[in-house]
């Protein structure tokens, strides 16, 4: 008799210790507001490149429970302007090291990223992105129809549907990782150097003495802090608001969900804008896809049900054979956008008060990329070169990074 | 192995019709009513899988949607992955095998349709169990419009697995009797196979109709094999009963081992056996029901294994007259087994300490725990939960708005009071749907039942210590079986640092799994509970998240399939178009003619064609997808100043403006014409792709920002057919056809509209051109556009008039430097960028965008303006979206880039290639020579203005 096949017998251990959960010191060089993948990476990374340790990440919730929780874990950096793909494809970089770095298996897998165009505009917009990509370095083709179907079998390219594919970037570094193992992987490192990561601790107020933040007021008492660094997604615009500050940040649900586990069939990551889906198939077998926003603003993390319907109907245009698939689960994170689709991370009006959000569908991604810019910034009071062009002021200056991509609408 | 399990009678399947199924290549039968698991069992199968990381073999558990275990792959009539086998209706020609874990999707396209309804009620009761039943009943008889949906074949929920007795006589002519009312109630719907997944805010409820799985192949292709139920309910009644909890021991996992409820359900509604000799582990009262009824029906119960000090005296008696051990203050400590259970290890625990075992030879071995009640779409809706220490379980916290929670599902676990829950819940949410409950008697006419044993409390345990923990198997206490984590999991997890469920579930795997946890999850909060030292109740569960159950993508994208997964949106002269060869280009739901390829023509070729008749002779097109919109009302001049750039109050009645709308960082959103029909009334065209988006951003400012203003917005998109007529002979051709119309230049001059007769149609006639060209644009009602496009295309005959295509129009106003939204445009160009500062007023105050154009960033001389880019090899066709360098030769990226092109074709007129390009100082720089990467090319180009062809605008009054 032949062993029973067990295809979930691979999946990585985890460490057997990954932080302690200790109370809040009366004082920190650093305090960081959101123990998210940002949060964490950024106290890694303060504590790693910059030497500082004397820090505390505080989580209202738990740690990584928000948006790091519940992404679809697309790593990629084809974007279009030189000022995003220059922090994504920092972030790739880092991603390409990281599993190594962390000492964690992270299950980084450079599976690829193929992005549909399904219209002429598609086509240009798409054709415009991979030429900008290659002079600035990042990896990307131009795919028609017949190589997407050599890179994703299973994607249905006939012409005689709906909206047919018209062909795809395709960027082969791109991929996925395992989202909450990456939050842990940081915390871990981050706790062996000395940080305290400080759970069910919400921030309720700023200490802010002649236009210089000194402490936070949390649910467990009064922290003063030399440095207070705002890292809480959506939430960081209620913060902000503790010191005055107006961001203009909109918080919307963004579902996602998953299948069952599958036997291997989607080698890639498949994108598509324009029927809005996205898909990849996770190492244990099971297909997670995502769609497009929620049109109204809130902060609860779950989202209309018609959205994930449409979704349903763009998937099983792209991959006929996902129909006797099943819907496991479904939820929402909430994506923090700004006017211009671009992040916020940076200085504020506000001496050693620092900020980062707005970084809506691209937070994940960007974990190590912003982490490691944003120690930069709480470090040495100055942005990093690359999260210099993402400023507050941007937004009263015009010099936006409109990264809503061309419009797609056609006369 | 084939020997019967069936007992001859009793049960609620048709002995009368035998069904052949397959299971794991071995042929075997089985009757209508039965599920695949259920007649598996029938056959002395137990083993259904194996486990997914180590291939632990696996069974039946459950007998409904909660089982963690018997995983099945459906590969007959047609391949669907991951199925438990509790949920599968068994029918003829089934053939299935168990899984190791994953499932596999089928090679071909699914055949079966499926589709989507809508419902509407008062009053949803989910769950046809004694509550609900009674929720629908009182619900129904006081004349609300009663919605019932329930999971199973047939209505009854825990009445089908228990001999229970109402009114003197068996539970289920109580229940046959309920739904004959109901059904007979003409506001009443009964949805059996039907299960509500999801449950959101305001009495929103999505529920999965199973139509055909249970015919097999026998289905009938015209039937949707599946139907998504919307149902919107003023109240919606949670009765959804409760799931059993397990006990987790070493060796939980061994096919035979199934829950106590479950052998009750095998044995009372498929008259199954579950097993020859029978070991019963409990903590609860429950479980005796199952010893007892086991004996009864001939199995041979060899002890019941109660955790309590005490057993319930009752059930105590009950058992000593059957002769079946009970042995009080003992747990399950392991058992032995290779493909089934074959003994249970049992010991005295007291304190925390097991004591020395024995060994207990058995078959099967059930285990109760208590009863987690089914809160998931209670919970799913924002209901909160409250932990009750004495059932060791969550049970509803207060009610929500528009949700109640009736019978075991509130945690009340007796007959009679499920049934006075269900009647009391109904009796709220006729209030709550502001319903009369005046033709209800005060006292409810409720079923008289059976009196209940006295109950002794449940002793809440979530698992038994490993004896041998040292053992050198690792832990093998199973807490999530499909995901084979165990109690040590969790163990490590909390040892790591982790203190909530969140982390555990997501280190552990525990609950994410096909069963989302609906045995495991509460097990898994009492286990990290008791490791930290914390109360369940503080430390929570996970989110119960949609769906309740899984449901296959294909019924969620219903009809949305093929043609009919977006509307397609064609012209009134589309069939003209299909008939004379157009090539069609997706624009938005729009299907445009793109080009009319003659005699196999190429695209280019027949551009080039198109082009040259339109700037030589007269061609036409198909405008009738730009977007218009009816703007009325006193202040519609007021409204149109605001939203456009450019002035459009001192616009003439008769008379035509081009506009242009910014978004408030002052990038272009949208162009168009304006008209002016009379002193209140404009009609304002949009882009194809932006018409609704247009329409929506005009409504925004009109509800939200200036309420006072008085007028009114309407899509005439539609209504409204739109020809453009272009080239020298396009007067020609409007004079043959509008004889009313005087076509002079003087008397109709340039951006000027006439109303007259075309072709005897009433049309309104713009002269507006998109090419420089002597233009018309004839607009005539969409009823009657075939007969004057037709019309036209005769009386243009005499000079060879062209209809063209999308391709061409772009070429065309490429030439003149013309630019498209969306193609020339991204969001982040400005008028003065496209080199139309001219439509930007300077005297009005304000308009939106208007103050952004004052910002540092929008006054940079170098920001990236458009300009034309002439190929120095006029035969080189620039790609769209290449972008523009300054250098002749490549360095090491980054290479600073200082635009794209953003349109490139072969020009007619031009004699050559040329493109627009967004260039940074594009103005700057006309004359120089830029480059632009091609493969592996840098291809030199010169920079120019933007309009190319006929810079003096010579040709435009023809």
């Amino acid at each position: 008799m032949t062993a029973p096949r067990t295809p979930g017998a691979d999946l990585p251990d985890h460490p057997d210790f990954l932080w302690r959960n200790p109370d809040p010191k009366p004082s920190y060089d650093v305090v960081i507001v959101g123990g998210g993948g940002h949060g964490l990476a950024t106290a890694y990374y303060l504590a790693k490149n910059h030497g500082i340790t004397n820090i505390a990440v505080l989580e209202k919730g738990w740690l990584a429970g928000g948006n790091m929780a519940r992404n679809t874990t697309i790593i990629r950096s084809n974007y279009l302007w030189d000022e995003s793909s220059g922090i994504y494809e920092h972030s790739l970089k880092l991603w390409e090291g990281l599993e190594e770095d962390l000492g964690y298996p992270i299950l980084f897998s450079q599976r690829g990223v193929l992005n549909l165009a399904h219209s002429l505009q598609d086509v240009r917009d798409s054709v415009r992105r991979v030429h900008a990509n290659r002079l600035n370095g990042v990896d990307a083709e131009w795919l028609d129809p017949q190589q997407v179907k050599e890179v994703c079998p299973i994607v249905n390219i006939s012409p005689d549907v709906r909206y047919p594919v018209l062909g795809a970037t395709y960027q082969p570094r791109a991929g996925i990782a395992k989202h909450d193992y990456v939050a842990w992987g940081f915390a871990r490192r981050a706790n062996e150097l000395g940080v305290d990561l400080i759970q069910n601790c919400e921030v309720q107020g700023l200490d802010i003495e002649g236009g210089r933040v000194t402490g936070v007021r949390t649910s467990r008492g009064t922290i003063r802090a030399g440095r207070v660094a705002l890292a809480a997604a959506g939430h960081t615009s209620v913060l902000a608001e503790m010191a005055g500050l107006r961001l203009p940040l909109q918080s919307h649900p963004l579902q996602a969900l998953v299948s069952e586990l599958l036997e291997p069939v989607h080698p890639t990551v498949v994108m598509s804008n324009a029927v809005h889906v996205y898909v990849s198939q996770a190492h244990k077998g099971e297909l997670v896809m995502g769609a497009g926003i929620d049109g109204y603003n809130g902060y609860g993390q779950r989202g209309a049900f018609h959205i994930i319907e449409r979704q349903m109907a763009a998937a099983l245009e792209l991959f006929p054979i996902f129909a006797r698939a099943h819907l496991l689960r479904s939820w929402a994170g909430i994506v923090d956008t700004t006017p211009d689709a671009s992040p916020i991370v940076g200085l504020t009006p506000v001496e050693n008060l620092y900020l980062n959000c707005g970084w809506g569908t691209g937070g994940f991604k960007a974990t190590p990329g912003v982490g490691w810019c944003f120690a930069h910034t709480v470090a040495t009071g100055t942005p990093h070169p690359y999260n210099a062009p993402f400023t507050l002021e941007r937004f009263t200056t015009g010099a936006l990074v409109d990264e809503h991509g061309a419009a797609a609408v056609a006369h | 192995m084939t020997s019967s399990f069936r007992l001859p009678t009793g049960g609620r399947v048709d002995r009368s019709t035998e069904l052949a199924f397959t299971f794991n290549g071995e042929a075997l039968t089985g009757h209508r009513g039965d599920t695949l698991a259920s007649a598996l069992l029938a056959n002395g199968v137990h083993q259904v899988a194996t486990s997914v990381r180590l291939g632990r073999p696996r069974g039946i558990v459950a007998a409904g949607a909660e089982d963690p275990s018997a995983l099945v792959q459906v590969e007959e009539p047609f391949p669907e992955p991951m199925l438990t086998a509790t949920t599968v209706e068994l029918h003829d020609g089934l053939v299935a095998r168990g899984l190791p874990g994953q499932g596999r999707l089928a090679d071909e396209p699914d055949p079966a349709r499926y589709d989507a309804v809508h419902a509407h009620c008062d009053v949803l009761v989910v769950g046809a169990g004694p509550a609900g039943l009674t929720a629908a009943l009182t619900a129904a008889r006081a004349g609300a419009r009663v919605v019932l949906v329930d999971e199973q074949r047939e209505a009854g929920g825990s009445l089908l697995g228990a001999p229970e007795r109402l009114d003197g006589a068996p539970a289920l002519d109580w229940v046959a009797a309920a739904v004959d009312e109901l059904t007979a109630h003409r506001d009443v719907r009964v949805l059996q196979r039907t299960t509500a997944f999801g449950h959101y805010d305001d009495g929103f409820v999505l529920a999965l109709e199973k139509r055909t799985d249970h015919l097999g192949a026998q289905a009938p292709a015209n039937r949707a094999r599946q139907r998504v139920w919307r149902i919107r309910a003023g109240h919606v009644v949670v009765a959804t009963g409760a799931h059993e909890r397990p006990i987790v021991f070493a060796g939980n996992d061994r096919p035979g081992i199934m829950l106590a409820g479950a052998a009750r359900t095998y044995l009372n509604r498929y008259a199954v056996l579950p097993g020859s000799e029978v070991v019963v582990f409990t903590s609860d009262d429950a479980a005796y029901a199952a010893a007892v009824e086991i004996a009864d029906a001939g199995g041979h119960v060899a002890a019941v294994i109660e955790a309590r000090a005490k057993a319930p005296a009752h059930w105590a008696e009950e058992c000593a007259r059957r002769g079946i051990e009970v042995r009080t203050g003992h747990v399950v400590t392991g058992t032995s087994g290779t493909d089934r259970v074959t003994r249970a290890h049992v010991a005295m625990l007291a304190d925390g300490v097991v004591g020395p075992r024995t060994g207990i030879a058995c078959d099967t071995l059930l285990v109760s725990g208590g009863w987690n009640p089914t809160v998931h779409l209670y919970s799913q809706a924002r209901g909160r939960l409250r932990y009750d220490a004495a059932l060791g379980a969550f049970v509803p916290g207060e009610e929500i708005d528009r949700a109640s929670v009736a019978g075991s599902a509130t945690g009340e676990f007796t007959l009679a009071g499920a049934l006075r829950s269900g009647h009391d819940a109904a009796r709220r949410a006729l209030a709550s749907a502001g319903l009369s409950t005046e033709g209800l008697p005060a006292e409810p006419e409720l079923p008289v039942t059976d009196p209940e044993p006295p109950a002794q409390p449940t002793r809440v345990l979530w698992s038994v210590p490993d004896p041998d923990p040292d053992a050198g198997h690792g832990d093998q206490r199973f807490v999530d079986l499909q995901r084979d984590a165990t109690v040590g999991d969790i163990l490590r997890a909390t040892g790591a640092g982790m203190r909530s469920v969140e982390h555990v579930k997501r280190y552990t795997t525990i609950g994410t799994a096909h069963d989302q946890g609906k045995t495991s999850g509460v097990i898994a909060s009492g286990i990290v509970a008791e490791a930290l030292g914390v109360d369940v109740g503080e430390l929570g569960t996970t989110t119960f998240r949609p769906p309740y159950t899984p449901v296959a993508f294909a019924a969620l994208a219903g009809r949305d399939r093929g043609v009919l997964h977006d509307p397609v949106r064609v012209t009134a002269v589309h069939d003209w178009h299909v008939m004379h060869g157009a090539e069609f280009e997706n624009v938005g739901q729009w299907k445009r003619p793109w080009y009319y390829p003659q005699d196999g023509e190429d695209l280019e070729t027949a551009v080039l064609r198109e082009c040259a008749a339109a700037r030589e002779s007269v061609a036409m097109m198909d405008g009738s997808t730009l977007g218009k919109i009816d703007v009325q009302g006193p202040d519609a001049a007021e409204l149109l100043d605001r939203l456009y750039t450019n002035l459009m109050s001192s616009l003439k009645v008769g008379s035509v403006r081009y506009g242009v709308m910014c978004g408030l960082d002052g990038m272009v959103i949208d162009d168009g014409t304006v008209i002016r029909v009379a002193d209140d009334r404009f009609l304002v065209t949009t882009t194809t792709g932006n018409a609704a988006k247009i329409l929506d951003w005009m409504e925004e400012w009109v509800q939200t920002e200036w309420p006072e203003l008085r007028v009114h917005l309407a899509s005439v998109t539609e209504q409204w057919a739109t020809i453009p007529l272009v080239g020298p002979r396009s007067r020609d051709v409007l004079a043959a056809v509008a004889p009313d119309l005087d076509v002079s230049n003087d008397a109709f001059p340039f951006m000027t509209w006439r109303d007259t007769g075309v072709a005897g149609v009433p049309a309104r006639v713009c002269r507006i051109s998109f090419s420089g060209e002597l233009a018309y644009e004839v607009n005539v009602p969409a009823w009657d556009a075939l007969a004057v496009w037709e019309a036209i295309f005769a009386a243009g005959r005499q000079w060879g008039i062209t209809p063209y295509g999308t391709e061409t129009m772009h070429v065309l106003r490429a030439e003149k430097g013309y630019p498209i939204i969306g193609q020339e445009t991204d969001g982040t160009v400005t008028p003065q960028d496209l080199g139309m500062a001219w439509v930007v007023s300077k005297k009005k105050d304000d308009f939106v965008g208007k103050r952004s154009f004052s910002r540092p960033e929008n006054l940079r001389p170098d920001r990236k303006q458009l300009v034309g880019l002439l190929p120095v090899d006029g035969d080189v066709l620039l790609p769209e979206g290449g972008q523009v360098v300054e250098v002749d030769a490549l360095s090491q990226p980054p290479v600073p880039m200082l635009g794209h092109v953003t349109s490139s074709y072969r020009s007619a007129a031009l004699g050559r290639t040329f493109a627009l390009a967004l260039v940074r100082s594009g103005r700057e720089r006309v004359g120089q020579t830029l480059y632009v990467p091609l493969e592996d090319e840098l291809v030199p180009v010169t920079v120019t203005d933007s309009v190319l062809f006929d810079k003096e605008g010579s040709r435009r009054d023809g």
